[in-house]
Order: C-alpha cells, then sequence, then structure tokens
C-alpha cells in the first residue's frame, strides 16, 4: 500500500544526548504527505526533543533526517522553514500584543519601496491576513489591526496554522494543539488539520489526547524513555492499547489493580470523593 | 466616536495624558514663570539630551531587553572625543566620530556577550556599567592625570552638535527630533520593527518564524550605545568639557522616560510617540519643580509616584486594547490562564 511511498521525511536511528541523558534512542520514523502522523507520549517521553531536532532547534547526536529522500542537516529553524518544515507550537507561537498582520507575517514580511525606504505593505498584509482566517472559518476576524490577544486560543492555533498553509509548508508540526482548547475549538482545530491534510500536506500531531489522536490520525507512533515503543496504522489498535502503551502499561495496570482491590473491598462501589 | 475610541487604545495615550497632567499642573502651580520660554527652553532641553537614549533604549525594552551601561557609554564616548581632541590635540573631525564608534562598539559588545552566554541583559549591561567606568577613569588618569578634560571645540561642532539657538535652545532639540523619526520609521514602517516586537513578544516563537534574533540584538545594542555616545560628545560640544562620572544618572532616568512612555517593561509592546511623552513628562517635572519655589527634593517623589502610575495605567491600556473590536461570541474560556510566560499577557 502507502509504504512502497517515499516519506517526505525519513528520520533514521535518530539519536539525541544532552550531558549524558538520552532524550531520544535510535528512533526512526517515516513522514508522509497527505497524512496525520500521530506522535504518542508521556510527558518526557522525548516528543518535545523529537519535534526539536526537526524544527531545526536541536541537532541530533547521531542518525540521519532524509527530506524528499535527501540527506538534510536541519541547523535552524530557517533550515527547517526552507526544506517546508514549520512547527506550531503550543499557544500559537504568537505574539499576543502584535496586530494580526504583523504578527501573521513576522520573519516575511511582505514590503514595498527600495533601499532605506522599504517599508512594510500593512495594506497587503491586513488584507491576507484576513482572507486566510475568513478561509479557515475564524470569519470573527475582519480587520487585520486587531491584537492577536484578543482572539481566543483556539483561533490564535488556526492564525498558527493558517500561517503555515500560507508559507508552501510541506510538513506541519503541531505541538499540543488542542491542550488548552475546549470541546468546540479543539473540533475547529481538528477539522483544520484535516483540511491540511486532504491539501496534501504532512501533518505531525503532538498530543498526548488519545481521542484527539484517533480521529484525525492515519499513523501513530508512540515514544517511551526516549525509544520508539510502537508505530502502526489507523484501526490496527484500539483506544485502550494505546493509552496503554503511553503510560508504559504499568502506571495504568497498576492503578486499575487498585482500583479493582477497592471495589472488592466495598461491595463494587467505585471510590468517591 | 469610533477613532476616538482606537485613539484611547493606542500604547502612547496614556503617556500623552501624563504629558498633559505634568504640564498643568506646574503651568498652574509654577504660574507664571514656568511658562516662560526660558523655562520652556530648560524642560526642552533635557527632554532632548535624555530623548537621545531613551528612544535607543526603547527599541532595546520593546525587544525584552534593558540596558544599563548608557551612563557609562556615555563617558566612554565623551572622554574618547575630549581625550582625542581636547587632550592630544586631534581635529574635531577625528575626535567626535571615534567618539561615536567607541559608543557603538561596546553596544555591540553587550549585544554579542548576551547572544553568545544567553545571560540576562539586566546582568551583562550591569558589569558593563562597571567595568566600562573603571575603565574610561583608569585611561583617562594614565593619559591626562585628571578626570576632566576640555575641549576647544570648533566652530562647526557647536553650530551642530553644542551650541544654542533662540538663546536658549539646545542644538540636541534637532538631533533628538532626527533620532525620533529614524526610530519611529524603524518600528513602525519596517520589518525590522516588525522584528523587535516579535522579539520582545516571545523570542522563541520569534526564531521559530525566521527572526534573526542574534542579529536583532546586536543592532538594537549598538544602537543604543550610540544614542548613549551621541549624547556624550553633544554634551562634551555644548560644555567644552568631559568627565569621566559623567552621564550614570541617565541608567534609570531612560528606564523612567520609556516605562512613562507606555514600553511594556517585559517587552513587546510601546511607542516611540509614547517614550516621546514619556521623556517630556520625566523633564517637565524635574525642571518644573524650580518655577513653584519648592524645594526640588520634591520632584523625585512626583517621578516615583508618576512611575508606579504609569505602569498601572499602562496595564490598563494594554487590557483595553486587548480586548478591542466586537465582543467575544463565547464566552471567554480559561484558556488564557496558560500563556507563555515571557509575555506578561493582561487578560486576567
Amino acid at each position: 500500500m502507502t509504504e512502497k511511498r517515499t516519506p517526505y521525511i525519513s528520520v533514521q536511528n535518530v539519536t539525541k544526548v544532552f550531558g549524558g541523558y538520552v532524550a531520544l534512542n535510535e528512533v526512526s520514523l517515516e513522514i508522509h504527505q497527505g497524512e496525520v502522523l500521530c506522535l504518542l507520549g508521556d510527558n518526557g517521553a522525548g516528543k518535545s526533543t523529537l519535534i526539536k531536532v526537526l524544527s531545526g532547534f536541536h541537532q541530533p547526536s547521531s542518525g540521519i533526517i532524509r527530506v524528499e529522500g535527501r540527506e538534510q542537516q536541519i541547523k535552524s529553524p530557517r533550515d527547517a522553514a526552507d526544506l517546508g518544515i514549520s512547527t506550531v507550537h503550543q499557544f500559537g507561537g504568537t505574539f499576543p500584543l502584535m496586530s494580526l498582520e504583523r504578527s501573521f507575517f513576522v520573519g516575511r514580511e511582505p514590503t514595498k519601496g527600495w533601499g532605506p525606504f522599504e517599508v512594510f505593505d500593512s495594506k497587503t498584509a491586513g488584507e491576507i491576513v484576513v482572507r486566510e482566517m475568513q478561509a479557515m472559518g475564524i470569519t470573527r476576524v475582519t480587520d487585520g489591526k486587531r491584537l492577536v490577544g484578543s482572539l481566543s486560543g483556539g483561533e490564535r492555533q488556526v492564525s498558527a496554522i493558517a500561517r503555515a498553509v500560507y508559507f508552501g509548508a510541506k510538513v506541519m508540526i503541531l505541538d499540543e494543539p488542542t491542550a488548552a482548547l475546549g470541546v468546540k475549538e479543539a473540533a475547529h482545530v481538528l477539522r483544520i488539520i484535516t483540511q491540511a491534510k486532504k491539501r496534501g500536506l504532512a501533518v505531525v500531531l503532538v498530543t498526548h489526547n488519545v481521542t484527539h489522536a484517533m480521529t484525525v490520525g492515519d499513523h501513530f507512533a508512540v515514544l517511551i524513555h526516549g525509544a520508539k515503543a510502537a508505530d502502526f496504522r489507523r484501526g490496527e489498535q484500539t483506544r485502550e492499547e494505546i493509552i496503554d502503551l503511553m503510560a508504559g502499561g504499568e502506571a495504568m495496570a497498576e492503578l486499575e489493580a487498585e482500583l479493582e482491590s477497592y471495589r472488592t473491598a466495598h461491595d463494587g462501589h467505585s471510590p468517591q470523593r | 466616536m469610533p477613532d476616538l475610541r482606537n485613539l484611547t487604545r493606542r500604547p502612547e495615550f496614556a503617556a500623552f495624558v501624563g504629558t498633559l497632567f505634568v504640564f498643568l499642573f506646574f503651568t498652574y502651580f509654577g504660574w507664571p514663570t514656568f511658562i516662560k520660554p526660558l523655562v520652556t527652553g530648560g524642560w526642552l532641553n533635557v527632554a532632548a539630551e535624555l530623548g537621545l537614549i531613551a528612544l535607543p533604549v526603547a527599541l532595546v525594552m520593546i525587544a525584552g531587553h534593558l540596558d544599563l551601561s548608557v551612563g557609562s557609554i556615555l563617558a566612554a564616548g565623551a572622554m574618547t572625543y575630549a581625550i582625542l581632541t581636547g587632550h592630544l590635540g586631534l581635529p574635531d573631525f577625528i575626535g567626535l566620530p571615534a567618539g561615536l564608534v567607541v559608543g557603538t562598539f561596546f553596544g555591540f559588545l553587550n549585544g554579542l556577550i548576551i547572544t553568545k552566554t544567553k545571560l540576562n541583559s539586566f546582568i551583562v549591561t550591569l558589569a558593563m556599567m562597571f567595568a566600562l567606568r573603571g575603565l574610561v577613569f583608569g585611561i583617562t588618569r594614565l593619559t591626562t592625570s585628571t578626570v576632566l578634560v576640555s575641549v576647544e571645540v570648533s566652530e562647526t561642532v557647536q553650530r551642530t552638535f553644542g551650541g544654542r539657538f533662540y538663546l536658549t535652545f539646545e542644538n540636541a532639540i534637532v538631533l533628538w527630533a532626527l533620532m525620533a523619526l529614524i526610530v519611529s520609521w524603524i518600528l513602525y514602517r519596517t520589518k525590522y520593527g516588525n522584528w523587535i516586537f516579535a522579539l520582545g513578544g516571545d523570542e522563541t516563537a520569534a526564531r521559530a518564524a525566521g527572526v534573526p534574533v542574534e542579529r536583532v540584538t546586536i543592532g538594537l545594542f549598538m544602537g543604543s550605545g550610540f544614542g548613549s555616545a551621541l549624547l556624550g560628545v553633544t554634551q562634551v560640544a555644548l560644555f567644552g568639557s568631559a568627565q569621566v562620572s559623567a552621564g550614570q544618572s541617565y541608567v534609570f532616568f531612560s528606564i523612567i522616560a520609556v516605562v512613562v512612555g507606555g514600553v511594556l517593561l517585559t517587552g513587546g509592546y510601546g511607542s516611540p510617540i509614547g517614550v516621546i511623552f514619556g521623556t517630556l513628562t520625566f523633564a517637565i517635572v524635574s525642571q518644573g519643580i524650580y518655577s513653584t519655589g519648592w524645594d526640588s527634593d520634591w520632584s523625585s517623589l512626583i517621578l516615583g509616584l508618576l512611575l508606579l502610575i504609569a505602569v498601572l495605567t499602562n496595564n490598563t491600556f494594554r487590557r483595553l486594547a486587548l480586548s478591542s473590536g466586537d465582543k467575544l461570541k463565547t464566552p471567554a474560556k480559561p484558556v488564557t490562564s496558560k500563556a507563555p510566560k515571557n509575555t506578561n499577557e493582561a487578560t486576567k
């Protein structure tokens, strides 16, 4: 099936060591266009380190990263951007006290004029940002001068995704995009993710919300203690199995055993506050 | 009506109200002395001199840094000019630019150390403040065996950097206006302005968006170094001498002017126009006191209170700005409680 396609990014045996601490241990992954890869794992499992390696904040201690089959050194966020890798951090990575039009174009400002009189083209920027936000279903945004901080968490997340899509990202890495959102807003963000996938983007979704992951994911990878513990496709594992994997099995089993013994001791009642 | 509301949401609005308030305050209590041209010139001169430092420092602070070394850099720039021209007898056109280059260089050094070591700019510039003061003292004593060097300033320099117009107004006012135009241009109209705001808003996010964080930081500290040295050589041109201990008071004066001008201490928000008002407010309070017949000690009390009020009103106005436009359709969710830690979001 899809296994034969060349992945857009292929991570091969990547290890990252921070002063003796192994944050990533021989991790291999394939990231395909038109697919959502869900990176699952508990806190400290190495998810953040992995995406920081992909987005150019860290260089791997060993291992190879290939983009479109070619070996690449991603030395800075700029390099990552040039390779079409765009990272959307938690809280949208945006600037609450900047206007939407300025924030949207940070680092890639549209300009007009020449030499020392080259100025930021606020009119164009404003028009584009309003258009892109409207296209993503945020119809309440009608003025690019509006401060980013006046948007809700979900709207900020969507604006960051809109930015990545607008600047032609091939791979979009989303770090816990739904973590701080309400139910409706999270649903909106997940819908946007599906849209981006249908446009042919490769999406890497980092989350520990298994429900969100199972809603949009095509391909799942579970990290435990810096190593890849499982790698499977949609439908190959149940929700319970995934949760079990994420918690390393033990913690959940322990909890279940505890609850079970409580129930036997209290005539089948669950613990109550 | 919406225009008025937008006006009150601008970052400089509170600063403007502050300036208006202290102006009316001293016009009333200092009547009729305060409005005389000589007194007006007095506070405008103070504002212009401080403004040369406060404007570039404002950019540094909007980018989320502090510069405590401005006083020492001022002295270094002034002393370079004084030693080269006054003591060694080199012409002005060598001594004065050399002073500016020295100031810009130490600003560059500040920026370089901050970006290379990732240390807090507070500590780095504090260290620079002391180290450079020691260096200026040492070199001045070694070469001139005094701490005060006088300069025979040439007529050209007197007519440009030094000198006055209409008897009392210093040419520094013109330099200040030029500086204001350049700084405003950079911040409002160029992409670099965008980068500066982004840097102060969230450095990691700015880096991720492709902003060359190191270059921008170094450039900003070079700017504040240049501004400090510019005031240094301007004072030499005005008064005909340089003193090793000159300028230290500008460290805190510049921070007061910038914060009263509406710049967020943690960065990411502010405007040059606001800083101009902040500078004027500072100058009016420190000079206006002399027209009231009160003891001049009271001006420090007023400045202290003003600083506190400014920070409080800035928070209020920022909250107003954040709640801009139409009301949220859905009630605000508690999502904002986990905002990134260095943006100091005032949405509580």
